[in-house]
């Protein structure tokens, strides 16, 4: 298939950047998209030109790393998908498909499509963790927790952390990942020592990034390649509420 | 009184007090509704219903002092909901100076795009309607009587241009509520049984009182025009 892309390129931070439109006059429709960037890269490097830099690593779809804004939605038309696992099937021969990094304040642009989301990760150093000692792994079953609970908190724990739900967000907001991360542990026995002080550090240290406010638009949950909901943030909100009120 | 201004500088605790003003200023529009229809019983239980609302609370409060007390509360909650309605929109801004040059909404609604511009065309009506119907000055009225408030009524909305106008402000109003009655559940944090299987009642809840607020308030003007109520 023959591809018009439109790629924002930004050779720095400081660069005001641009939008770039290369012809792909022969895509296979079974490569995934990250191949397709690939192939562009090949040639443009073969040109001498700078390759279009973006972020992936796994390529499976569960370490998080890769995220576009591919044709106005965050990880392309295709729900609960990551970009890379994303696959050319899903684009018509001839269209043109505009390619941009996630844009946020708390993300900015590193260089061309490749953002920083260490805001993401400061969250989590806040609480996003258990401080016991854990030893070795206990036994299977050696601490009961009721099925519904266990499935509950194994949706939220799906979360790898891509930022889509903050790329997508009209608000720019971050209430769905910082939910997540609070509702996995605050779901399980292991998470309930610290769970007051938790929500408290990570949703002041998520006020503190530069994100947005949740109008509870719910775009995040469309987006999301793990189909977090947005139960978590009515969850957030409470747990924030009981550790403010007692 | 730190904890609290620290509690609305959240972005969280700012929507617990917008949800929470929502919720007030939801109980009075839904109950003036409901008052408004003694208009179909005639003038006489009209007048009666309006000078009614300055003796609740006797022998305890004096005339009119209740009334005034819910005027306060419902400024208060006014003034409340819309700094919070800006300053929500002033930080969602700032997490977003560079936009994209193209952004498509995947399941977010209408009703759910147009809660900062619909919430300023409700705004502007409240100022309206307050002249129009409660302050009477001759711009807003064409023959204003203190204390007629059914002689108000029908010659206010006989002008069709000011029954359009409010007729495009319920449907305004309607639709902030369509979202706004669900969202309030979740900046409270109060969500449907997981395993109850009935669905979300909260939709539920929000669409049927947006509909029953919309329908009520539009028939007031609908049916002065079609001469229901002369
Ligand atoms: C009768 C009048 C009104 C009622 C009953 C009402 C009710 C509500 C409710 C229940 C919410 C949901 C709160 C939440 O999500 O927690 C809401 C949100 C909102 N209201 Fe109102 N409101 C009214 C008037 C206004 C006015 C006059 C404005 C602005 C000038 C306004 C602006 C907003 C905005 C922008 C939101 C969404 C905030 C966000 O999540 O980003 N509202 N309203
Ligand atoms: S590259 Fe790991 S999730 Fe896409």
């Amino acid at each position: 298939m023959h591809l018009t892309l439109k790629i924002w390129r930004q050779s720095s931070p400081e660069d005001a950047g641009q939008l770039v439109t290369y012809e792909m006059p022969d895509v296979s429709e079974h490569m995934s998209f990250l191949e397709m960037l690939d192939v562009l890269n090949e040639r443009l490097t073969e040109q001498g030109e700078d390759p279009v830099s973006f972020d992936h690593d796994c390529r499976e779809g569960i370490c998080g790393m890769c995220g576009l804004m591919i044709n106005g939605s965050a990880h392309g038309p295709r729900a609960a998908t990551t970009t890379c696992q994303l696959h050319m099937r899903e684009f018509e021969d001839g269209e043109t498909i505009l390619i941009e990094p996630w844009r946020a304040e708390a993300f900015p642009v590193v260089k061309d499509l490749v953002v920083d989301r260490s805001s993401f990760d400061r969250i989590i150093q806040v609480g996003g963790y258990v401080s016991v000692n854990t030893g070795s792994a206990p036994d299977a079953n050696a601490l009961p927790i009721g099925k519904e609970v266990a499935n509950r908190a194994m949706d939220a724990a799906a979360c790898i952390g891509c930022g889509a739900c903050v790329a997508q967000c009209p608000n720019g907001a971050a209430q769905l990942f910082t939910s997540a991360k609070i509702a996995h542990l605050a779901l399980l026995p292991q998470g309930q020592p610290e769970r007051q002080r938790r929500t408290q550090r990570m949703v002041e240290q998520m006020e503190q990034e530069a994100f947005g406010s949740c109008s509870n638009f719910r775009e995040c949950e469309a987006v999301c390649p793990k189909e977090i909901d947005v139960g978590f943030i009515a969850m957030m909100n409470r747990e924030y509420l009981r550790a403010k009120l007692s | 009184m730190s904890w609290i201004v620290e509690f609305y500088r959240s972005s969280i605790g700012r929507k617990v007090v917008m949800a929470v003003s929502g919720l007030a200023l939801f109980g009075f529009v839904l109950i003036h509704m409901v008052g408004n229809l003694k208009v179909y019983l005639g003038p006489e239980a009209f007048n009666h219903y309006a000078e009614g609302l300055r003796t609740i609370g006797d022998p305890l409060f004096g005339y009119g002092q209740l009334l005034w007390i819910a005027r306060i509360g419902l400024l208060l909650a006014v003034v409340v909901h819309i700094h919070a309605a800006w300053k929500t929109t002033q930080v969602s801004r700032a997490a977003r100076p560079a936009g994209y040059q193209l952004r498509r909404s995947v399941q977010q609604t209408y009703a759910e795009r147009t809660m900062r511009w619909g919430g300023v065309i409700v705004l502007l009506f409240i100022l309206y309607h307050l002249a129009h119907f409660t302050f009477g000055p001759d711009w807003a009225h064409p023959d204003f009587v203190p204390g007629d408030p059914y002689h108000n009524f029908v010659v206010g909305f006989q002008v069709w241009w000011v029954s359009a106008f409010y007729i495009v402000a319920q449907l305004c109003l309607g639709l902030h509520l369509k979202h706004g009655l669900w969202s309030l559940f979740q900046s409270l944090g109060i969500t449907p049984d997981q395993d109850s299987g009935h669905g979300d009642w909260r939709r539920t809840f929000a669409t049927s009182f947006a509909l029953v607020i919309v329908l009520g308030n539009i028939s007031f003007p609908l049916a002065v025009l079609a001469g229901v109520v002369q």
